[in-house]
This record gives structure tokens, sequence and C-alpha cells, in this order.
């Protein structure tokens, strides 16, 4: 019986990188369930559009890599806050499946948009982080996935800090507890939705770079969303927590299904999993005990 | 009425809710600069609407201003996002508590400090809430959930203080509470009035201790008001003694059977 160990652990570890960049996405997802409840099925697209913006910054305006991020984190931010503003406000108040069909609406609007500039070719961005490989123990791990999760870690923990000892983060928290009396307190609560976008698509778009540079960047990368989505519901859709747990679970689950079984087992298994979870807590893992009926 | 400067004017308003129920026909109130005012009712006769109106929240629940005009030191009001209201000084602690459960205390203390935004004197001042309420204190680091009823209320006026309001709006303090701890949260409501020169509008079903410590009151009904006068003169009075209080008219505590059929008119409905 030779098992290799070796083979499991590298498998474990790419997905653990690739269960960062889920945890760092969900992350941005859940930041805008807390504070607007809406669902946000446009992640991955918003993701897709970081990447874009990154990829024509570098090279049609050929500004170099790191400030070609810069630009297309902050672009992104705006365009975040732009969607809130003209697309998710006008809609406060109305049943959230019409909010989240906006969302859906969103995401398509935005895969046209990319389509329409850059068309529906798949592209690489370029290379900008160390080639060289990263070994750890005597697993090797592919350098961009190494480097990936150290950057998605650094941004969680950012991102929690923030949150635990910032006056913004008592806000947000407020107004994700009750809106309401999150008013009554003299919280200016649209801009707290305003600034949740933002930072969210930000975020989202820093994950959007990190996934390009591994895997290439096209106009379905989208679809990255749709994980991510089963990571936020399998964590619970307003706990932070759960969506840094899930995220890790879930890329390594499905890193181990890619690695044994076969590339087209991947999403067989997470939506296995989503399905375990729901039947046994249907709130997710670490959500509140509150259904948001979809 | 009183000669003193009014910091509040509640004139003539009507509110409707989903564009098709009534709630506030007609109302109007004054709060003189420094006093506190009671309103007091019956369920359903419009008190919290009444506050909801006058901070600007009312918008949130599909209610509607339609007729009437709130002025707040002069100023009409109409038009006010809630959050500015706040921040110039009309703060309302609303029904039923509402701290933000899953933050601690010292943070829902920290998220009143919004208040502050734009004013001079910005610093807040955690002190005072702890002089208040020293049980406050004691829990800073526990999460406002696990509060009991009485420290979840002492917070939420502990939230109004770090805003330094002009105005309180006080919506049921004493709801759900033991007969022991309402005493004791309306003598610091009264404390608070006297020593931050507060002025403050206390909606109340517990017609006796809000008339004991409030300088004025009003009682409305089906949405407007029915009677006012000083407290001392309503406490008094032997409609609302009947009525409000739970007195016979010769002062003795009615039993609740004779209570619960009501015998006499009220006087003002003739």
């Amino acid at each position: 019986m030779d098992f290799d160990w070796l083979f499991l652990v590298e498998i474990f570890l790419a997905g653990l990188g690739a269960g960062g960049l889920y945890a760092l996405t969900a992350l941005a997802f859940v930041l805008i369930y807390k504070a607007t409840r809406v669902v946000n099925l446009a992640i991955g697209e918003m993701l897709m559009i970081g990447a874009y913006l990154c990829f024509g910054l570098a090279t049609a305006m050929n500004l170099p890599m790191w400030l070609a991020i810069v630009v297309a984190v902050i672009a992104s931010g705006m365009a975040g806050a732009v969607l809130e503003r003209v697309a998710i406000r006008p809609m406060l108040g109305e049943s959230p499946i019409a909010v989240f069909m906006v969302t859906v609406g969103l995401a398509s609007i935005l895969v046209g948009v990319v389509e329409l500039v850059w068309t529906s070719e798949p592209r690489r961005l370029p290379e900008f982080m160390p080639n060289t490989p990263v070994m750890i123990g005597e697993a090797f791990v592919p350098p961009k996935v190494f480097y990936g999760f150290l950057v998605a870690a650094a941004l969680i923990a950012v991102a929690l800090t923030v949150f635990r000892f910032w006056r913004g983060g008592v806000a947000l928290r407020a107004t994700a507890s009750d809106q309401q009396t999150a008013y009554s307190m003299g919280i200016n609560v649209p801009r707290v939705f305003s600034l949740s976008w933002t930072v969210a698509a930000m975020i989202a778009a820093i994950a959007g770079v990190i996934v390009g540079a591994v895997g290439g960047i096209s106009s379905t990368m989208g679809v990255f969303g749709l994980s991510v989505l089963v990571v936020v519901i399998v964590g619970g859709l307003d706990s932070v927590l759960g969506a840094l747990v899930a995220g890790l679970f879930i890329g390594v689950v499905e890193s181990l299904a890619g690695g044994y079984l076969g590339g087209e087992y991947k999403l067989l298994a997470t939506f296995l999993i989503l399905i375990v979870v729901l039947m046994v807590r249907p709130y997710g893992l670490f959500g509140t005990h509150e259904i948001e009926r979809l | 009425m009183s000669a003193v400067e009014s910091v509040l004017e509640v004139n003539n308003i009507e509110v409707i809710y989903n564009k098709a129920v009534q709630v506030l026909r007609g109302l109007s109130l004054s709060v003189p600069k420094g006093q506190i005012v009671a309103l007091l009712g019956s369920n359903g006769a419009g008190k919290s609407t009444t506050l909801k109106t006058v901070s600007g929240l009312l918008a949130l629940e599909n209610g509607e201003l339609t007729r009437g005009e709130i002025r707040f030191e002069g100023k009409p009001l109409a038009g006010s996002k809630p959050h500015d209201l706040v921040r110039a000084g009309l703060f309302h602690v609303m029904e039923g508590r509402r701290v933000f459960e899953d933050l601690t205390v010292e943070e829902n203390l920290v998220s009143a400090t919004y208040a502050l935004t734009g004013r001079r004197e910005a610093k807040p001042d955690y002190e005072l809430v702890y002089e208040y309420f020293p049980r406050l204190y004691e829990r800073r680091t526990g999460l406002a959930g696990y509060l009991s009823g009485g420290e979840q209320q002492m917070l939420a006026i502990g939230r109004a203080l770090i805003a330094r309001p002009k105005v309180i709006l006080l919506d049921e303090p004493s709801l759900g509470l033991a007969p022991l701890l309402v005493e004791n949260i309306f003598q610091i409501i009264a404390r608070i009035n006297a020593e931050q020169k507060v002025s403050m509008l206390l909606v109340e079903q517990n017609a006796s201790v809000a008339l004991a410590v409030a300088h004025y009151g009003y009682i409305m009904e089906n949405g407007k008001i029915v009677t006012d006068g000083p407290a001392e003169r309503l406490a008094s009075d032997q409609d609302v003694r009947e009525f409000y209080l739970g007195m016979g008219g010769h002062g003795e505590v009615k039993s609740f059977r004779d209570v619960k059929h009501y015998k006499r008119r009220k006087r003002w409905l003739s």
C-alpha cells in the first residue's frame, strides 16, 4: 500500500490557495449582504470587471503592472459606488427577490460590457508575481497560488481589523443589526450602503486580479462567483467567519475532487456539500438563524 | 400655555401610512425648552407615530406627513434626513430599547457618536453615561444582547446622552420593566432633564410615572390631542385618574372588573 502523501499534500495546499480567494471574494459578498441585505449575484462579474480593468490599463495604456492594479482597484471601487447608486438604491424597500433579480441583470450587463470592449476571447494578464517555485516541506506549490493566498490572507486580516477597531466598522455592524436604529444614532445609512459597495467592489477587484493571474481572464470568469455563492450560503450569508471557513473548506474540497476524481467533479462536489449543509443547517454553518427566502 | 420658548413645535400634523391608513388627524403639541412633556394615550392612539414623524423615521415605515408642520428651534423640519436631525440635536430613543444586540455595550455607545458629526464640541463623554448608569460600566465589554431589559433601557438612554441632544424623544421607557426598575429609570430621566438641560417628549402608557416627572402633559386618542395641561392638573383630573391612572372617581384603586366596562363616558368625547 503506497499512498502518495505528497500528492495529497500538494492538492490540499493548492485547495487552500484557491480557498483563500473564495474567502476573499466571499468577504466582499458578505460585506454587501450585511450592510444592505442584498444578495449580490453579480459578485463574480464585479471580480471580472476588476481583472479586465487591470488588463486594459496594463496593455492598452501601457501602465506598469503595479500601477495598473492600483488604478483598477480604485476604478472598481468607484464603479461599485455607481452601481449601488443607480441600480440598487432605487430598489430600497422592494422585495428581496426583486433586488436579487436586479443583481442578476447587473451580472449580464457587466458581461456584455466586457465582451463589447475586450471581446469574449480569453486573455492573459501580464506576469507580475515572482516565478520561483515555492516549496513547503517537500510539497511544490505554484508560486501564483502561494502569493495569491498570501495577499488574500493579508487583505482579510486587514479587513477584519478595520471592522473591529475603526468607528466605521461599528457603523457598518450597527446598520447590519438594525437600520432604523442606526439612523436614529445619526449614522448616515445610505452612506454606509454606498461605502460597503465601494469597498466590496475593491476587494472583488483584487480577487479578480489574482484569479486572472492564476487562470487567465475571460468573459466567463464570473462563474467563479457561483462557487463563491456556494461558499457564502454554506458559511451563512451574514457571517464573516463563515465566509472564511467555508471559503477554505470549499477550496480544499474542490481541489481534492479535481485531483482524485477529475476536473468535472469539482462543481459536483461543491454543490453536493451545499445540499447537505442546507439540509442540516438551512441558515448556513455560522449564519444568523433567520432565513432569507429567495 | 407656558411663556417659555418652545424648542419643538408640532402644528396640526396629519400622517397616513401606506397611502391608506390615517393615523394622526391634526395633532398639535409643543415642548418648552428644558421641560419634560408627557404624551399619554392608549394603545394605537398614535403616540409612537407622532415621535417617528418628528424624528423623520416615518418614511422608513411607509408613512407620510400629508399636512401640518414641525418646527425644531423655530426652523421647519420638512424633508430633513433622519441622521441630519439627530446631528442637529433631536434624538429619538425608540420603543423597545432597540440596542444593537451583537455589538458590545461600548460599541453601542460609540455608534451614537455619529450624532456628534459636524459639531464643535465633538468629543463623546462616555464618563457621563457611566456616571448615570454605573451598571453599564461594569458590563461595557459584554454584548448588549445579553443585558437585562432594564440595562438595555439604560443603554438606550445612555446612547442619547452621548449624542448630547437638545430634545430627546423618549418612547415608552417603562416597557416590560419591573415596577421598581421603572421608578429607578424615571428618577434618572428626571435627573438628566434637570442636570443636562435636555428637553424631553416622553411617550408613556404608564401615566402615573410619566406625570410624576413631566412638567406638562398631553393626552391623545385616535390621532389627536383630546386634553392637555400642566402635569399636576392632569394627575388630579378625574377623567385622567379614572381612565389612565386606574383610580376610581373617589381616589380608591378600582378592581379590573370595574375598569373593564366603562360606566362613564369620557367627558371629552361628549
